[in-house]
């Protein structure tokens, strides 16, 4: 394939306010967008701001709204759209911009520090951790994110309501929530952080952080919906509650 | 006063880096009880170690009961070529296995045998099936792991903040110096003792699986404060990398494709490795197709496929291949997983190898053979360590992980990269927590130092030349890979050496447009220093070794040459000059020399 000319719109500002700008460039073969984004930086724009490391799909640095879907540049071909397509590049909404492509993602980290820790129970009488495929298995799917915040990103409890995000920290920490709660392992005790700060009751699984995942976890239906039943079993279980009630009069 | 005028933070401790050697120093000082700091270019979690893929090499003994430490230091010493240094290849091997069961303490997932133990796999090298994982992904739950440890431990995190300068007083380290990507404002800590978990220098050669990180800052920081490099001229070139479409070209792939099945094959369809079998592995690798096949499912009685021979050997084979006619046309030779293994047993073990290939390169592993050829991974030199405290020759600093040398002398060994960085950077973490606790007087800045720093590092916002800061790197990684590549020859270091003495004058000129901002461009050009720095000892380190070696293989040496068996090449900064000599390398004990010896 010859090199293809492209026209490019990529957003450039900061905190204060910006505009898209247009580049034209060349475009060989099995191209990204990162690498046409990397192209414009060498040759047309040396301080335009973007995140990237391993340009696989494995950091989940490069996220990014191509043509206004979430997506990683790093494995968004070119190819993918029709010659002669104008193709605009901008910064995830849901976070506030640093610069250009950069986006301030400090929020997802700041609820990570609020997630109860890893708590392991003992070790077997051989002193070994005895844990079966079957059984991790579906944990394993959790620890497959890249934590590239596009479900964040997507989520509409904050995409365009910063005023929840105090209250909701959103589908990557559920999937995180998730991955602790379903560890074999773990004895330590997340249902309070899900109901209260982590605001799970706010999540109405529309599915769209499933459906940008790139790393195709199942974040609805293997993650969120687990843990809204367990919610649900420990808090508004009216046969629980009765029998809770039956058990601290006794007390 | 420096201290007034820029953001400065007070430490013991300030650990520089934060992929799996960082975290795991950070975690081990902080628990020491030192105040730690830990301060890393990107964010939290995306460090190189994010991107390994195949495995932490342990001997558990957990696919293998007759697997030990001696069989893993012996694989690892025969691996490097024999210039490992013992005492670390020992520490290594003794200590990897509860490094990765402390994973585990801490929340990991490994794959599981049927027994419900942590699952082992093969790679190149190692005798037995020892590496734990989990499919393809094992940097990634090693790196998150790690990363959630030490948040809950409390533990500062500086991101997206890029030191670049030591600072020192009397020799010793006071300090380090850098700025905010963000804001592009300066940034100073003043501490008692620095951890280097940087990393390598990969980033200077063209075909590469290194990311924008691997500048060889660590190197550059520590020779500039008068630490000493050593075996810089041996640079891994990963033997599978992507050579199609141009753009993916170096992305790596696992040696795990081969440890679970891949061969390689030529475009005549020849398993072509039978053909590389080096003397000093011929005894304990397979001669025949059958008896290579046959080992996939019985180790006990056959010998490994040389499929998985070192690393060093098959990127050699793979170049040769190609040379030779019988590469594609791309450049590269087929690896091929499909005719082994079925469909699904591929997309279970190799994930996101499947994802690569399907997403990027048209390619359906589970039906087609991929096409790969070497790629620059990993750099065997960098910072001369103490074997069991990992201290630098500079008091107060000290390295851990892929900036450090010793461990994997000529050549390492898949697998034991990860197993190093929790194994080295625990130890890194502990005897720098005991060095700040031993060390009773005060520390100072240096005022001068510190402003001489600020100033050389805003030239390029008042330069009046016009280089463009990409364009000098684009053409050190050019130079590097045509002339300091897999196969090295004296014209063409010499050459080389010119080349980057003028990239160094160019990079005076080197100008960039917009502010401190957030600014790639800047942040390139600072680059340019240790880059250079780290390109310039690798290739003053490979004219002096006049052999052949591991990583190291020279067309007009091309044998192994005894008198340099027994040295390693040291570059030290002398008068801001890069200046060499050899150093002789540790003796190997006579117990532990006789697990050295070659055996079927």
């Amino acid at each position: 394939m010859a090199d293809q000319q492209v026209h490019m719109r990529v957003w450039r500002g900061d905190a204060q306010g910006g505009e898209f700008k247009d580049y034209r460039i060349a475009v060989g073969e099995g191209m990204v967008v990162l690498d046409v984004i990397h192209a414009i930086q060498a040759h047309q724009a040396n301080d335009l701001a973007v995140r990237w490391n391993c340009k696989a799909g494995k950091c989940g640095s490069c996220s990014a709204e191509v043509n206004g879907k979430p997506r990683l540049m790093c494995m968004t071909r070119m190819n993918l759209f029709q010659p002669g397509e104008t193709i605009t590049v901008s910064p995830m909404r849901t976070f506030p911009i640093i610069r250009d492509l950069v986006t301030d993602v400090s929020f997802n980290f700041k609820k990570a520090r609020e997630v109860p820790a890893f708590k392991p129970k003992p070790k077997e009488s051989d002193g070994t951790r005895r844990m079966f495929q079957e059984d991790i298995d579906r944990v394993q799917e959790f620890h497959k994110c890249i934590e590239c915040f596009l479900c964040q990103n997507v989520c509409h409890v904050i995409r365009d309501h910063d005023d929840n995000k105090p209250a909701f920290s959103g589908p990557r920490l559920f999937v995180r929530l998730a991955s602790l709660e379903m560890h074999p392992l773990d004895t330590n005790d997340r249902m309070e952080l899900l109901k209260q700060k982590a605001g799970i009751g706010y999540c109405n699984i529309t599915k769209c952080c499933t459906e940008v995942c790139p790393e195709h976890i199942h974040i609805t239906d293997n993650a969120i919906i687990p843990l809204k039943e367990r919610i649900v079993d420990r808090y508004y279980d009216p046969l629980a509650k009765l029998m809770g009630l039956f058990s601290a009069k006794s007390k | 006063m420096a201290e007034a005028k820029y953001e400065t933070h007070e430490y013991d401790v300030v650990v520089i880096g934060a992929g799996g050697a960082g975290l795991r120093a950070a975690v081990e000082a902080s628990a020491q009880g030192v105040k730690t700091a830990l301060v890393c270019k990107s964010l939290l979690g995306k460090a190189h170690t994010v991107m390994a893929e195949g495995g932490i090499a342990a001997a558990m003994g957990n696919v293998y009961p007759e697997d030990n430490w001696q069989v893993h230091f012996r694989d690892t010493m025969r691996g490097g070529k024999l210039l490992n240094n013992w005492r670390m290849a020992q520490i290594h091997a003794q200590e990897a296995p509860d490094r990765v069961l402390e994973l585990e303490e801490w929340g990991a997932l490994f794959d599981r045998t049927k027994e419900g133990l942590i699952l082992q796999r093969d790679f190149g090298g190692h005798r037995y099936a020892r590496l734990a994982h989990v499919g393809d992904r094992t940097g990634l739950e090693m790196i998150r792991t790690l990363q959630q440890h030490a948040v809950h431990k409390g533990i500062d995190v500086y991101m997206e903040c890029n030191l670049q300068r030591l600072l020192t007083d009397g020799g010793r380290i006071t300090g380090a110096f850098g700025y905010w990507r963000e804001s592009g404002k300066f940034i100073m800590f003043k501490c008692k003792a620095v951890v280097l978990a940087t990393g390598g220098g990969g980033k200077a050669w063209k075909v590469t699986s290194n990311s924008w990180e691997y500048t060889g800052d660590g190197v550059t920081m520590a020779a500039d404060v008068g630490a000493d490099l050593m075996d810089m001229e041996f640079m891994q070139f990963h033997p599978t990398g992507m050579v199609w479409p141009p753009s993916v070209r170096g992305i790596l792939v696992t040696e795990g494709v081969r440890g679970d099945g891949g061969t390689l094959k030529n475009t005549e369809g020849k398993r072509f490795m039978f053909s590389y079998i080096p003397d000093f592995f011929r005894a304990e690798t397979a001669d025949t197709e059958k008896e290579a096949d046959a080992w996939y499912e019985d180790k006990r009685n056959n010998r490994r496929t040389p499929d998985l021979l070192p690393r060093d050997e098959v990127a050699r084979a793979i170049n040769s291949e190609v040379k030779a006619g019988r590469g594609t046309t791309h450049g590269g030779v087929f690896l091929d997983i499909a005719s082994r293994r079925p469909a699904e047993y591929i997309q279970k073990r190799l994930p996101s190898m499947y994802h690569q290939f399907k997403e990027l390169a048209d390619v359906d592993i589970t039906k087609e053979s991929m096409e790969v050829g070497p790629t620059c991974h990993y750099s065997m030199g960098g910072v001369r360590v103490n074997a069991d405290t990992t201290a630098t020759t500079v008091p107060g600093l000290f390295a851990a992980g892929e900036v450090a040398a010793g461990l994997h002398g000529a050549n390492r060994l898949g697998g034991n990269s990860l197993s190093d960085l929790l194994v080295f950077g625990r130890r890194a973490g502990l005897h720098a927590a005991e060095y700040v606790k031993s060390f009773s007087g005060t520390i100072s800045v240096n005022d001068d130092q510190v402003e001489h720093h600020a100033r050389t590092m805003l030239a390029p916002f008042e330069s009046k030349g016009n280089e463009n800061p990409y364009t000098i790197h684009a053409d050190l990684q050019q130079t590097m890979q045509d002339l300091v590549g897999i196969i090295r020859a004296e014209s063409e270091l010499k050459q080389a050496l010119e080349i980057i003495q003028k990239l160094k004058q160019r990079t005076d000129h080197v100008r960039v447009e917009g502010n401190r901002h957030y600014n790639p461009g800047w942040h390139m050009a600072l680059d340019l220093h240790s880059l250079l720095t780290f390109a310039e000892a690798a290739t003053l380190a490979a004219i002096e070794r006049k052999e052949s070696r591991g990583g190291h293989t020279r067309d007009d040496y091309p044998n192994t040459d005894s008198k340099f068996a027994k040295v390693n090449v040291i570059v030290r900064l002398k008068n801001g000059e890069l200046g060499l000599s050899q150093e002789p390398l540790p003796e190997v004990p006579e117990e532990l020399k006789a697990l050295l010896e070659e055996k079927k």
